[in-house]
């Protein structure tokens, strides 16, 4: 085909197809979506914040023995919590003082870490795989496809996502991480489900999608090439910002007693144990509430970023 | 025909000019962005003119700086990240930029109006369009709710939009669009303003209903002796309705003239592209000529004139020297009256 | 209207069943034995465990017991529960009230002050106050509810003094306003975020240069061209976030020590009486419907684009 004069540059003087806001002009090279997301998020000073955050908390939960050399679960009763955290002592056991137990708080919140991160990974894997799943399906398919994946999506959405754990968790004698990852993926999946339902719907009816079809393209091709990858924005955003979600829900069973065994180290737990003694050692309470608070904020900032760089409207 | 009372400050009567002042007067106008990319530099000098009751057409593509100047003129402009470095936009010869925001706010609707080119996004879908009609009379001149339904319903009817009253409590969504360009250009109406800037009113309509459109525009302009602006990309449309044209490229004028001057014989290489890229009859089966190339970027325009890397008849004087808008004579050398070309080359344009 | 209303009435059935069947199913076929938990810690006696089951219907298998539940549930009956015999709906009729009352109270502190400081950041978006909404709403969502419930009641109850660190008439509405604070505090900042979003999404709208073209003052521009289109969003969360209230006054309730439905739960949790907390759950899906309903209604009255026929 001989190179195309008209549509290069049209008759009349129409808009040119690479819109050029008459504010702001476009770059000389046009940059992919997520190559330009990309671009954007390292220009932000909160997405540098978080993620370098984020990489540390990655780094502690993966190896806690780095930055702590003193067992986490090991009392000594005569360290007695009453001892004022030795702030000086950067790094050390007594750093941040002992529990009740006369347990290093320092190394416990080290090795809390853990147990926070798995379980916001963990989880938001497990529901990004299944919720989207499911929503892809209903919003592909459509039909009684979707009636009755959406039916499903609804029941589960119906039940209170805390206390839908707790009635879980509270049937098993032996908790582990995998119980409560297992439990909160069970009733969280449709947040994302939903999301991703929505997302494949308006995508199916995108040009580019009947394009493919016409140039016939098989149902899996036109699934993953063309619709997943213009579905998945929001669906990045909702996980991330859930993410953080999902810590707090593993803290709050922790606290409530439903959630890791006594045994495990987690800062939920930690804050329960503290919540005792909060009137003459608050630092109990401080530390791994404190840890438990920037590990959040930090997966929503993340979030933010994230959005505020796959959202074109927000530009 | 019900007309709608004159605001009391309006001057009366309007003549095409008062004591040689033209209604509306922009002088040497500039705009930038502040972009991340760099300062974007949208409007370069712009001057132009337009008196009571006459049409001026400014042409350009998209990024020409056409619909930044009307916004710069409107006092809608995004600021920041715009910018108004230097320039004067006089209304009545008395200087907008240098006015405080509660007079410019009185003379937006009331004194100049402006209709914008996508209705349906343009018009408030939660609210009914007799709300927004009346809401010119409401907040203008005090009218209580109810007349300012009626006054709406009159509106509607001076558009002729069928079964007005009926209508008047519908929403934009309900209407087609023709109507709702109607509603917009009646919005624009409703105080009578002295001018009335139109940001490509027809292009996001059906072929057929743009002629109805403009016909409407045009016989309103008439009856009341607007100025109007009329901003587009489509020449079609302004050999109907303008009295002059003026061509923007990159932020600047490139060419002004009498409408039908212009199509005649273009001064500016630009325009003679833009003529020869419309498609005609007698030219069927032949390829079409297109301007190679795209419009500039506008952080980066190129020194010299800005046209010169798409041009074909470009020298090495074009790419140094900015043209000014020469003054564009007959070959015997008498002047035409309204003729301008920014080129260094108009002559050989123009009569070669 | 009432079509659709009527229609949208008939679909929550469905989803109504469904959901108290997953509960129902969560409840009993998951490990965990009621009747056994009745003897505490000593050996349970198997003669008079079959007995029990017997009469509470538990012997029957889980599809028979659960069509039972479902027809009393028809006639409002939740049930009883397995320790003492007590209709369930007995001791939700106490619970529920001040559960409901403390759920309220929050919604109204998350909508009043959540809507405020949203309209306030996103009109002044870029400024100092814009950074200062930002910011708080930032350490509001981080902060878990159970810590900031316990830091408050140290700070506000039992180090200034200024309420009862526990909550010793739970109807008394005084005593709730604390715990009602600390409940509504994450959605506010939820609703905060999203009005602002909001507002800041719809300031860039050609509506709105519309009407700054039509010369109107900016008061009126904010007021009734800005708000009521930015305010459609929030709709929708507010109504969804009826439902995680009550349930998120469960850890609440836990917290100051208030009699409502969380400490029920509790007891019930500890005792494995599954009847009660499939009760409160069916309760909660029941609000968590009907506000549902409500904020498609209300959308309808915001957004007249949207036709209910």
């Amino acid at each position: 085909m001989p190179e195309n004069t008209l549509k290069k540059d049209k008759p009349t003087v129409e808009e040119p197809a690479v819109a050029v806001a008459e504010a702001g002009p476009a770059p000389d090279k046009p940059r992919s979506l997520a190559a330009d997301a990309w671009a954007d998020l390292c220009r932000k000073p909160l997405f540098l914040l978080s993620g370098l955050l984020i990489l540390f908390l990655l780094l502690v939960s993966a190896f806690p023995g780095l930055f702590s050399s003193t067992d986490p679960t090991a009392g000594d009763l005569s360290k007695h919590f009453l001892t004022k955290p030795e702030l000086s002592h950067v790094f050390q056991p007594d750093w941040f003082g002992y529990d009740n137990q006369g347990r290093s708080i320092y190394a416990r919140v080290v090795y809390g870490t853990r147990v926070s991160i798995l379980v916001g990974v963990g989880v938001t894997v497990l529901v990004t795989v299944v919720g989207g799943l499911m929503g892809m399906l209903a919003g592909y398919f459509g039909g009684i496809w979707d009636t009755l994946l959406s039916r499903i999506t609804d029941v589960f959405f119906g039940i209170p996502f805390i206390l839908g754990a707790m009635v879980v968790l509270n049937a098993f004698t032996e908790r582990t991480v995998w119980t409560v990852i297992g439990a909160l993926a069970f009733l969280g999946w449709t947040a994302i489900a939903r999301v991703m339902r929505g997302a494949v719907i308006t995508a199916r009816h995108a040009d580019y999608v009947l394009a493919a079809k016409a140039l016939g393209a098989g149902t899996s091709r036109i699934l993953f090439r063309h619709i997943l990858p213009n579905a998945i924005a929001p669906v990045i955003v909702v996980a991330t910002i859930q993410l953080g979600v999902y810590i707090v829900a593993e803290s709050t069973l922790s606290y409530l007693g439903l959630g890791l065994g006594t045994n495990e180290v987690s800062w939920g737990g930690d804050i329960d144990t503290a919540s005792d003694h909060i009137r003459n050692a608050p630092h109990i309470l401080f530390f791994p509430a404190g840890m438990l608070s920037i590990t959040v904020l930090a997966f929503i900032m993340l979030g933010d970023a994230v959005r505020e760089a796959l959202d074109p409207k927000l530009r | 025909m019900t007309t709608i009372d004159k605001t009391a400050g309006l001057p009366e009567p309007r003549s095409g000019r008062d004591g040689g002042t033209p209604l509306l007067e922009v002088r040497d106008l500039h705009v930038e962005f502040h972009t991340r990319d760099g300062v974007a530099k949208a409007v370069n000098g712009v001057n132009y003119t337009v008196d009571a009751g006459e049409t001026l057409a400014v042409l350009g593509e998209s990024g020409s700086g056409k619909s930044v100047t009307a916004q710069a003129i409107m006092g809608i402009l995004d600021m920041p990240p715009g910018k108004i470095p230097q320039g004067e936009i006089l209304f009545r010869g008395e200087d907008m930029l240098a006015m405080s925001n509660e007079e410019r706010r009185k003379i937006r609707g009331q004194k100049i109006a402006m209709i914008f080119q996508d209705a349906l996004s343009a018009l408030n879908p939660v609210l009914s369009v007799g709300y927004q009609l009346g809401e010119m009379f409401r907040v203008h001149q005090g009218l209580s709710k109810k007349q300012a339904k009626a006054k709406a319903v009159e509106l509607m009817e001076r558009v002729r939009i069928p079964a007005a009253k009926e209508r008047v409590n519908d929403y934009p969504h309900q209407f087609s669009g023709g109507m709702r360009q109607r509603i917009m250009i009646a919005m624009a109406l409703a105080l009578d303003p002295d001018l009335i800037i139109a940001d490509e009113p027809t292009t996001a309509l059906d072929v057929t209903v743009q002629a109805q459109v403009m016909d409407l525009l045009a016989e309103l302009q008439q009856e009341f002796n607007m100025g109007l602006i009329l901003i587009t990309h489509d020449l079609g449309v302004v050999a109907d309705v303008a009295d002059k044209i003026a061509v923007m490229y990159a932020g600047r004028i490139v060419e002004t003239a009498p409408v039908h001057e212009l199509y005649k014989r273009p001064a500016h290489p630009y325009t003679r592209g833009l003529l020869d890229s419309i498609p005609r009859l007698d030219q069927k089966g032949q390829e079409l000529y297109a301007i190679k190339g795209l419009p500039p970027n506008l952080t980066r325009i190129p020194t010299g004139c800005a046209f010169n890397p798409r041009c074909p008849k470009a020298e090495d004087i074009c790419r140094t020297e900015t043209p000014v808008l020469h003054q564009v004579t007959e070959q015997g050398g008498g002047e035409i009256a309204g003729r301008g070309s920014a080129c260094h080359f108009w002559k050989e344009t123009i009569h070669g | 209207m009432g079509r659709y209303v009527a229609r949208r009435l008939l679909q929550m059935i469905p989803v109504f069943i469904g959901t108290t069947l997953l509960i129902f199913l969560m409840v009993n076929v998951l490990p965990g034995d009621p009747v056994a938990a009745l003897w505490g810690d000593k050996p349970p006696d198997p003669a008079q465990m079959a007995i029990i089951r017997k009469d509470l219907g538990l012997d029957l298998p889980l599809w028979q017991q659960y069509l039972n539940y479902l027809g009393g549930l028809l006639q409002g009956d939740f049930g009883t529960t397995i320790a003492g015999n007590r209709p369930v709906l007995d001791q939700m009729t106490d619970a529920f009230p001040v559960s409901i009352r403390l759920g309220l109270m929050a919604f109204t502190f998350e909508l009043v002050l959540g809507l405020f400081f949203g309209v306030l950041a996103g009109v002044k978006r870029g400024k100092v106050i814009d950074t200062g909404v930002t910011v708080f709403t930032l350490m509001v969502i981080s902060i878990p509810v159970f810590v900031l419930g316990l830091v408050s009641q140290q700070v506000f109850g039992t180090q200034l003094g200024w309420v009862s660190p526990n909550v010793k008439d739970s109807m008394d509405m005084a005593q709730l306003v604390l715990p009602a604070i600390v409940l509504g505090s994450l959605s506010l900042a939820y609703v905060a975020r999203l009005t602002r979003t909001s507002i800041a999404e719809n300031a860039r709208a050609d509506y709105m240069r519309t009407a700054v073209a039509k010369g109107l003052p900016q008061r009126r521009i904010v007021s009734m061209h800005l708000l009521r289109n930015s305010l459609i969003p929030v709709v929708t969360y507010l109504g969804t976030d009826i439902g995680a209230l009550m349930a998120g006054a469960v850890v609440t309730e836990g917290i100051f020590n208030v009699q409502g439905v969380g400490q029920l739960l509790f007891e019930a949790l500890a005792r494995r009486e599954g009847s009660i907390i499939v009760g409160i759950v069916t309760v909660f899906v029941l609000i968590y419907l009907l506000a549902n309903l409500l904020v498609d209604l209300l959308y309808a009255v915001l957004d007249p684009r949207i036709r209910y026929a």
